[in-house]
């Protein structure tokens, strides 16, 4: 970004500083309001749930911009394409072969990076084959993913049901901690996995800046396109999974924060966009969360909430003609 | 007149099917000669007879009700699930349950059916104002509009405790259907009869607005007959057995896909194909796990959206 920016326009990275204030702003709310004296319990407590909720916000921000600059549309994102319940699926078939009661006790790094290494080879394999079956037409690529959602989810309700007949819902509330209750472990091996991805990423920024061009574009500036496709898909794989693996399928909330941090910072520079995306879905969940929680003394996940409104802007967004 | 012979005889074979499997073992031969104890004949009266109508009822109605639906709005995609018309038969099911819960079934039902009305009516007002009319894009917002409503009603029941009712309404299974608990699914025999009384009309209005008018027929009259019909028969189904995904989509295009799109032509087949698909879904899900049973709904939403896939990687880019 040059220093000639008109001073009516805002700068990007002034934007991201404002929105890191608000971020730790909202941190802070959720930490120490009503805490009721009893710290050495209600601290800890809540610094889990805060985290869950920054770090499910960061991997579905983050893959969500990663997706939609791979393929080149802003309406498309990986929950909106079924891969949330591709990994649900995933699990449910691990318990289906395993057995209920070995899964229970594998540890958490184990089950959780097997589950995420088939994630990544099947997302690869859906990717592979839509985009080779479904050229050009991004409705056509739009309901098809809408419909393997559907598909994805009945197989796995369908072999959950088969596993435990009695018990299937006991099963159905294992698979999803909620943000009230992320399990310890299983904490640890997402905030290490997202750790890693990023890492990973880091490489790949600028090279994301170039593909948002579109394909002949970045292949004429000397980018090797379908190798960095490959990886971006598979860190989005990776980020979805931990999404999932936290708080269960969210649809439209990736979509919502993206487009957000698009306006917001009017630039197409991922080191930008990403954090901001990030930030702006960190605030949505923990302020959600806080004024469910401490305003309106509700026990409901925010997620509905986000749900129904990210519907309405995917729908605007429909409407607009966004789809290109 | 050999194919609706053999439609018939498979049908029948169906429900034979249907009515012999089951956690109580029921065989012909107890059925004929009642021992000292006929409980064959009571699991029988009781419990399978009504089931198998139950699932042939629910079937065949919401088959022509996805018909009529892709009369209504001219799109091969939309269907009850795929324009939010039973996600506001559950929304109005859940308003009329918290708000009068001592409403009799009968009254509980004619409020979903105004919900569904409204939500169908809503979605058909949003088509209007797509800038482009993709035919793909149609289903998709309607799905979309599907899951809006979906989480105010999600928001709701949990907040009231009423998730699981909720989840029944959504998904259809028939192994809680009792005689005496379904009887309301006769109904919709009805609505299917009148929809082929009517059936030229629908197949005019198929071909548009300007066209039906020019024939001197009343378009918004038929389109408001047809929401009428498909608003109330997904009523009655989200009330007694829970709604069965893509099922309105996949039968009709199978069967216009073969016979054309002459709706006096199609209904019938419609009808008896949604009856077996749903009594084969049912099937499927009581023997998979048997004695356990695996809900219809979901054998019929695994096998449905396969079948959606085929359909649309069949069409390819070529939309009509």
């Amino acid at each position: 970004m040059s220093a000639s920016a008109s001073a009516g326009v805002a700068r990007p990275e002034r934007t991201l500083l404002v929105l890191g204030g608000v971020t730790l702003a909202c941190a802070a709310l959720f930490m120490l309001v009503d805490a009721g004296g009893q710290w050495d319990f209600i601290l800890p407590f809540r610094a889990r749930k805060l985290a869950t909720a920054v770090l499910v916000g960061y991997a579905i921000a983050v893959s969500t911009v990663l997706f939609q600059t791979v393929t080149g549309n802003r309406v498309l994102t990986p929950a909106i394409m079924g891969f949330d319940y591709l990994y649900v699926l995933i699990q449910t078939c691990l318990v289906f072969v395993l057995g209920s009661t070995t899964v229970a006790g594998l540890d958490p790094w184990l089950l959780f990076g097997v589950e995420v290494t088939l994630m990544v080879i099947f997302s690869a394999l859906v990717n592979g084959w839509l985009f080779g079956v479904v050229q050009g037409s991004v409705h056509l690529l739009l309901l098809i993913g809408v419909v393997l959602g559907v598909l994805f989810r009945s197989l796995a309700s369908f072999l959950q049901r088969v596993i435990e007949p009695n018990e299937f819902v006991f099963l159905q509330d294992r698979f999803f901690a909620s943000f009230n209750d992320p399990e310890h472990g299983l904490l640890l091996v997402a905030g290490g996995l997202t750790l890693g991805a990023t890492v990973l990423g880091f490489r790949l920024l600028r090279a994301c800046d170039v593909l948002v061009l579109g394909r002949e574009v970045a292949i004429n500036l000397g980018v090797d396109y379908s190798r960095t496709v490959a990886w971006v898909l598979a860190l989005v794989a990776v980020l979805v999974s931990v999404s999932t693996a936290l708080v269960g399928p969210v649809t439209f909330l990736g979509l919502l924060v993206a487009n957000l941090a698009y306006s917001v910072t009017n630039t197409y520079r991922h080191a930008l966009v990403l954090p901001a995306a990030a930030l702006i879905a960190a605030i949505a969940l923990v302020s959600g969360q806080f004024v469910l929680e401490r305003v309106f003394g509700l026990d409901t996940n925010p997620r509905v909430i986000i749900e129904f409104l990210g519907g309405l802007v995917f729908l605007a967004l429909l409407m607009r003609k966004a789809t290109r | 007149m050999t194919r609706p012979l053999i439609a018939a005889v498979v049908l029948a074979v169906l429900a034979g099917v249907s009515l012999l499997i089951g956690a109580s073992h029921v065989s012909w031969d107890a059925v004929f000669s009642p021992g000292p104890d006929d409980r064959a004949v009571q699991v029988l009266v009781i419990s399978r007879v009504p089931r198998m109508f139950a699932i042939m009822l629910a079937g065949t109605s919401l088959g022509v009700a996805g018909l009529l639906m892709q009369m209504i709005a001219r799109n091969r995609f939309v269907e009850p699930t795929t324009a939010g018309t039973a996600e506001s038969a559950s929304l109005g099911l859940l308003a009329a349950t918290l708000l009068a819960p001592g409403l009799p079934v009968l009254g509980k039902m004619l409020v979903a059916t105004l919900f569904a009305l409204g939500g169908t009516a809503l979605f058909l007002l949003v088509l209007r104002r797509l800038p482009l009319r993709s035919a793909l894009l149609v289903p998709v917002v309607g799905l979309v509009l599907g899951s809006i409503i979906d989480s105010a009603t999600t928001f709701f029941a949990y907040r009231y405790d009423l998730l699981q009712s909720v989840n029944a309404w959504t998904t259809g299974d028939f192994s809680t259907v009792l005689r005496g608990r379904y009887e309301l699914l006769w109904v919709t025999l009805g609505l299917t009869c009148v929809a082929y009384v009517a059936a030229d009309r629908f197949t005019v209005a198929g071909m548009g607005e300007t066209f039906t008018t020019n024939l001197g027929l009343n378009y918004p009259r038929i389109i408001a007959l047809g929401l009428v019909i498909v608003a109330l028969v997904t009523a009655m189904v989200v009330v007694t057995v829970g709604m069965i995904p893509f099922l309105g989509l996949i039968v009709p295009n199978l069967v216009t896909r073969l016979m054309g799109d002459n709706a006096r032509r199609s209904i019938p087949w419609v009808a008896v194909t949604g009856a077996g698909f749903v009594l084969l879904c049912d099937i499927i899900g009581r023997v998979v796990r048997h004695p356990y049973e695996i809900p219809g709904g979901t054998i019929a939403g695994v096998i449905g959206s396969v079948l959606f896939l085929y359909l649309l990687l069949r069409r390819g880019a070529r939309v009509g």
